[in-house]
């Protein structure tokens, strides 16, 4: 199983939509085949069109607005006392989210296809906050599918879809998380397929969605390339890309563009979430060993027991909590381009609690995994290293949880 | 020798109506009591589709995910699956029983192993519902080396060209799915406009057999007559959960509803 040089990651895969020949595919019901294929055939024609490519531009310019920031932690660097943390503050884009970027891509294709009707998934509320806003904005009706769990505990982003003119549809079966309301959102394309567009919130469920999210997120590296020239006048020898890793968005997107560099001068580190320390349930399947199965039409490592029900996952971070990953990160895993590792909610709410004592910067649940990880490394590291965070969600969802867990102090000033 | 799926079909051709396909999910809502009612409505059905339980069924409305997750809460394993044909065919060795699941389940349990154990239970067709053609294509050999049937769903959004290959490839059987829809919704299409879809499905080769499913009830089936078969899930499983809710007994009453069933075929 090898990368190839020169060709985007997203159109590695095989005709089947296997990429390293087993990741991936269209694990679906006969009835999702055509749509798929519709969409498939659009996406493939509308990235190579210049005009369709200059649409996507104007929105992510004008009403994104990009580039994000990309700022050195002065003061969490010298506190560390290793490498030199640096984050790309992705959480400044329209909307407060990598998310939006994928939302926006899907809303275009929607329009193009003549779909009135958009319906999508999420865990944390950032997914289902961006379709809802892109959907407005492109005059598209809105349906999003979110577990009850996740209605309960991210309430500032049901309020924002709300307040957008969509309709959240809670999700009772399961462990009525992420994984319930991908399969629910699924359920719905099913039965509405020729009135309706789906948007699957990251860079899982059948390979056409894998291939546009992660065509969307990498808008992320194509800043971040930039910034670093800019910086440091070319790519840094020794540079560190942290991402958390739930399906595998925004990590996918951190690092597009830095794929063919050799991992020894860029390394990327993806980072899942561990859950409670005290808790044997997770939702890490990379670093833990899962199984390869089959799971939102996708082949992916994934939490299951040995007869292939799919196993509840347990995190304080809802935007990570999902048994399967994306079968991008499968491959990157496999191909060893990435190393995954994963930090526990503890870890996480002690790194939100470093990141905001030093800098000017909150980093919702998600991303606070991946500083865990990236403060405890950088302490072994040389000074000429550059590490790099991505910031892809802001902590304003993430209030009462936090409240919760670390007290007042920690969510006055947002 | 014929798979007794085909025996069905000639059986019920020959009585002049549609073959009658039941759907009841393995271990709902115990083993022995989903045997019991396997062993119950096997004089009134003419082929017995059993589900493979699985908790992230993408295709799948309300009533079979609850029934599925109330055998998976019970505890059934796809060991016990087999045991339960085994022990049904124990007592109506003639009768077709058909598989239907999610191919995670075969696939952690291992393609091959599986169609052994399938062989030796005594299954004789598989429907797989998220390995559509041409994925299929090499699992479906493997069926077709045990004389198993490997059923091809095919749908109102199949395309003509796509309707064509399936049908080429397809085993003796293949299964229509009459709407948009997850299993168990409302019939939005009137039951002319799904024999319409039908007959154009038929045309191609006229010599297999095609059943029709979702959305089926005591309602509709009487209005899909013409049909090779006519395949009841839902509206069993709804059964099953109203029985348990009452504190009745789900076999006798699941009894009750396939024999009235049965009778509106005719």
């Amino acid at each position: 199983m090898k990368i190839k040089k020169g060709i985007p990651l997203i159109d590695q895969g095989n005709k089947l939509g296997f990429w390293g020949g087993k990741f991936g595919g269209n694990f679906v019901p006969e009835t999702l085949k055509k749509p798929i294929e519709d969409l498939e055939a659009l996406f493939n024609k509308l990235k190579k069109d210049k005009k369709f490519i200059q649409e996507r531009d104007k929105y992510f310019n004008n009403w994104i607005g990009v580039p994000t920031r990309f700022i050195k932690l002065e003061n969490l660097s010298k506190h560390v006392g290793g490498a030199q943390i640096w984050s790309k503050v992705v959480s400044d884009a329209n909307g407060g989210a990598h998310k939006v970027y994928n939302a926006t891509v899907h809303c275009l294709l929607a329009k193009r296809s003549g779909k009135k009707v958009i319906c999508g998934d999420t865990g944390a509320g950032y997914a289902g906050k961006m379709l809802s806003m892109a959907a407005k904005k492109f005059g598209l009706k809105c349906k999003i599918f979110m577990g009850a769990k996740d209605i309960a505990r991210q309430q500032p982003n049901v309020k924002a879809m709300k307040k957008n003119g969509a309709e959240v549809i809670p999700v009772y079966s399961g462990s009525q998380t992420l994984v319930d309301a991908v399969s629910e959102c699924m359920r719905f394309w099913v039965a509405n397929c020729d009135t309706t567009a789906m948007c699957v919130g990251s860079t899982v469920g059948p390979a056409v969605f894998v291939r546009i999210c992660g065509w969307s997120t990498s808008q992320i590296s194509r800043e971040l390339k930039v910034q670093l020239i800019d910086e440091f006048g070319s790519i840094p020898k020794k540079l560190k890309l942290y991402n958390c890793v739930g399906g595998g968005s925004s990590s996918f997107g951190f690092w597009n563009e830095f794929i063919d560099y050799d991992k020894k001068q860029c390394e990327f580190i993806g980072v899942e979430a561990g859950g409670p320390a005290k808790s044997k349930k997770h939702a890490a399947p990379l670093t833990y060993g899962s199984k390869i199965g089959i799971l939102h039409g996708a082949a992916q490592y994934v939490n299951q027991n040995s007869d292939g029900q799919i196993e509840e996952t347990e995190s304080i971070s809802a935007g990570l909590d999902y048994p399967g990953i994306s079968p991008l990160h499968c491959f990157l895993k496999d191909t060893k381009r990435a190393r995954y590792t994963a930090a526990s909610d503890e870890q996480a709410l002690e790194a939100y609690k470093l990141v905001t004592r030093f800098e000017k910067l909150r980093p919702s649940l998600e991303p606070s995994h991946a500083f865990a990880v990236a403060i405890s490394e950088s302490k072994k590291l040389s000074k000429d290293t550059v590490v790099v965070v991505n910031s892809c969600g802001d902590a304003y969802k993430d209030r009462e949880i936090l409240e919760k867990r670390l007290g007042k102090k920690y969510v006055k000033s947002n | 020798m014929l798979n007794p799926i085909s025996v069905a079909f000639i059986k019920a051709k020959q009585e002049n109506r549609p073959a009658l396909l039941t759907y009841t999910v393995a271990g709902d809502s115990s083993k022995k009591e989903s045997l019991d009612i396997l062993k119950s409505i096997s004089k009134n059905a003419d082929i017995l589709e059993l589900g493979i339980p699985h908790n992230t069924p993408v295709a799948d409305g309300s009533q079979i995910q609850t029934s599925a997750y109330r055998a998976i809460k019970n505890g059934i394993k796809v060991n016990d699956i087999f045991k339960i044909v085994k022990d049904f065919k124990k007592i109506d060795k003639n009768k077709p029983v058909i598989l239907m699941g999610y191919y995670n389940m075969i696939f952690q349990y291992g393609e091959n192993k599986f169609l052994n154990n399938c062989k030796l239970s005594g299954v004789n067709g598989l429907i797989v519902v998220d390995l559509p053609w041409p994925e299929n294509k090499n699992f479906a050999k493997k069926c077709k080396k045990k004389s198993i049937y490997f059923i091809q769903l095919l749908s109102p959004t199949t395309t003509k060209i796509r309707l064509k290959k399936i049908i080429k490839d397809a085993h003796p059987m293949s299964y229509f799915i009459s709407m948009l829809s997850t299993t168990g919704g409302k019939l939005k299409v009137s039951p002319k406009e799904i024999i319409k879809n039908y007959t154009k499905i038929k045309k191609i080769n006229p010599k297999k057999k095609v059943v029709i499913g979702f959305g089926i009830t005591g309602k509709t089936i009487g209005k899909l007559k013409s049909a090779d078969g006519l395949v009841v899930g839902s509206a069993i499983c709804k059964e099953i959960s109203r029985s348990l809710k009452y504190r009745q007994n789900p076999v006798t009453n699941v009894s009750k509803l396939v024999k009235k069933l049965k009778s509106k075929t005719i």
